[in-house]
């Protein structure tokens, strides 16, 4: 067990002792190599099952909506911008949620260690610090850890949650080398042309199961567009055009509030890497509207508020 | 027997009569494809990331097309075709799934004619798994890793070349075909004995199905489901990645022509029981996860006999949040009753 894992446990402990909140939504340890799972801990004995390592992926402000009574909640840099952006467009009350802070060194992209491995099945994984050991047959490796983080996690300028009201352990390092819009340049470079194939190539597997779209926290909306029948926006097949407007319209949508968790990549069974269709967005935002979303909950996403100074260059 | 080396060849000759799909590797992703001679295929994978289900029950599917004006109505059938198809490589998990998936599109008085029609045109190749995964639990659901239901012939991995059995009279017309095959020897054989007996052995993962339909009788209304259920995101990878869940809807494109398409649905999605009057009688994921959990280990069983579960793992592998069936099933099973 690490430091910050028993900071957790003590601080959640001492809130549901106190009757500060009624749970905590953390992590546990998964029953497969690499995973983590959520855990939801309403009693002073099974805090123990909380853990904090970089298998934690899952962005918990997820199953913060909705939650009745005051919650805890165990947040990265990304879970806490989700969450300020949460907070600012009034999806959960400040005063019911209790936000611990954790820093963040990099979530393990599985699908990168799936590749490394070539198939082969993994009996057990370690992650420490700077590395990742895996066990199978026949073999035991140990590889980089900096190698097989997720995209998002490479060019994430925020590891230490923006908004909180506990932190736990030392603050990473944030990087001011890394260009954050790096993993986009070369397809942004391409012709419309290529990168119309390039879409098309990627979002071709999709399989319309909405896991990206479920497991983002700020896609809140009580009846998704997708799911109108009256009317029918648009066809519900796995066919390009269909898939492909889902996708358009969900990136538009998450327009200045994405605050590039990688979430949705990651739960993706096709692999389609969704962050970078998003990471995209976040870089017409950022050069329009100097706006970066999460960072504070005060501050409104630019496609979330109006001004009459705004200078609508776009209208000829 | 078939070398390793000759499967290509094998391909090129079932494809003069047969579209032949094998699992194919694109950006480190395994799944099956329509290959023809040439292509490499994958075959030494663990198992594809979606089912071959696809392929007899395509995600979408153009039942026909019609046209509405004032001389009535005009439907054309032609889109459904007649083509003879060979899946190569079907895990046997997957195999058997089509087993399974056959009573349902088979049985009562309505039969599915579109996905009968593809069924009786494909022949299953299988593929025995000798090594399989730690998540891989069908010897628990009634099948093994060298299990034969399901399969016309199953390949058997004895090391530079495949062990072909036949199983059914398709899978006979099928090797029939291919006369440059070679007889297996007694080793080949026995090979293929003691491979049997550690495969069986390396299913590690067990889950306790025995009575739990008889439980899931007592407990629809237990509270246990809200607790089972909260780390749910309800989406359909679980449903879509499973070999046997078979739910549809059907879709008219346009009132006045177009085409009418069947589409895959899932019982985690809310719309799947919104009901036109707003009603939604599984409003919630409580509802929703255990209508999956009924449905394949109680519904199925009281239906068609079986638990339409094959222990493929892909569920528990993929689910995004790391909800895992088998844990779910032990929690259930060790639950008491009130």
């Amino acid at each position: 067990m690490n430091a910050i894992e028993n900071s957790i446990r003590e601080i959640a402990k001492q809130l549901l002792c106190e009757k500060k909140v009624e749970s905590i939504i953390g992590y546990e340890q998964g029953r497969i190599p690499l995973r983590s799972t959520p855990c939801f801990v309403d009693r002073v004995e099974d805090v123990q099952r909380l853990v904090w390592n970089a298998t934690c992926d899952i962005n918990l402000a997820k199953y913060l909506t909705g939650r009745k009574g005051k919650t805890a909640i165990i947040a990265k840099g990304c879970d806490a911008r989700s969450i300020a952006v949460l907070l600012n467009e009034k999806q959960i009350a400040r005063e019911k949620v209790f936000i611990i802070g954790v820093p963040c060194t990099g979530i393990v992209d599985r699908k990168k260690v799936e590749e490394k491995l070539e198939g082969k099945e993994i009996f057990d994984a370690a992650v420490e610090s700077e590395t990742i050991i895996l066990r199978g047959e026949g073999y035991q490796s140990t590889l980089p850890k900096k190698d097989l983080l997720c995209n998002s996690c490479v060019t994430c300028k925020y590891k230490n949650p923006p908004v909180c009201d506990v932190f736990v352990g030392t603050k990473t390092l944030e990087s001011t080398e890394v260009d954050e819009f790096s993993q986009i340049l070369p397809i942004e470079s391409e012709s419309a042309e290529k990168r119309w194939e390039h879409f098309k190539e990627e979002l071709g597997n999709c399989l319309r199961c909405y896991a990206c779209r479920n497991v983002c926290p700020l896609c809140y909306c009580k009846v998704c567009f997708v799911d109108q029948t009256t009317p029918e926006w648009f066809g519900r097949t796995n066919e390009l055009s269909d898939t492909m407007i889902y996708h358009l319209v969900r990136a538009f949508h998450l327009a200045g509030r994405c605050v590039n968790c990688g979430a949705c990549s990651r739960a993706c069974p096709m692999n389609i890497d969704l962050s970078e269709l998003m990471k995209k967005i976040e870089k017409i935002v950022k050069e329009r509207f100097n706006h970066e979303a999460g960072i504070s909950a005060e501050k409104t996403p630019p496609l979330g508020e109006f001004k009459m100074n705004d200078p609508q260059e776009f209208i000829k | 027997m078939v070398e390793k080396s000759k499967i290509s060849k094998l391909i090129k000759d079932l494809s003069k009569e047969h579209e032949v799909f094998a699992p194919v590797k694109r950006k480190g992703l395994v799944s099956f494809k329509r290959v023809s001679e040439g292509d490499e295929t994958c075959l030494g994978f663990q198992n594809t990331k979606k089912p071959p289900k696809e392929i007899l029950f395509p995600q979408t599917q153009t039942l026909f097309t019609f046209k509405v004006d004032k001389n009535g109505v005009e439907i054309d059938e032609s889109p459904t075709t007649n083509r003879k198809m060979v899946l190569l490589g079907v895990r046997p998990c997957d195999a058997r799934s089509f087993a399974l998936v056959d009573r349902f599109f088979s049985s009562g008085e309505f039969k599915d004619p579109y996905y009968l029609r593809m069924r009786e045109n494909a022949a299953i190749v299988g593929l025995a798994c000798s090594h399989p995964s730690s998540t891989c639990f069908c010897m628990s659901v009634g099948g093994s890793p060298i299990g034969k239901e399901g399969a016309d012939i199953l390949l058997v991995d004895l090391g530079d070349s495949y062990m072909m059995e036949t199983i059914s009279e398709k899978g006979e017309k099928l090797i029939g075909k291919l006369p440059w095959l070679k007889d297996a020897q007694n080793i080949d054989m026995e090979k293929t004995r003691k491979l049997r007996v550690e495969a069986e052995k390396a299913v590690q993962s067990k889950v306790p199905v025995e009575g739990l339909s008889k439980k899931l009788d007592g407990i629809f209304e237990d509270s246990l489901w809200e607790r089972l259920r909260e780390k749910c995101v309800n989406c359909a990878v679980c449903t879509y990645l499973c070999p046997t869940c078979y739910c549809f809807d059907i879709l008219d494109e346009e009132a006045d022509g177009g085409r009418r398409v069947r589409i895959w649905d899932s019982c985690q999605f809310s719309f799947f029981t919104a009901q036109g009057s707003g009603h939604n009688p599984r409003p919630s994921g409580k509802e929703m996860m255990r209508q999956r959990v009924m449905h394949k280990f109680n519904y199925c069983v009281k239906n068609f006999g079986e638990n339409f579960c094959v222990g493929c793992g892909r569920c528990v592998r993929e689910c995004p949040a790391n909800l895992d069936l088998r844990e779910v099933i032990e929690k259930i099973s060790s639950a008491e009753i009130r």
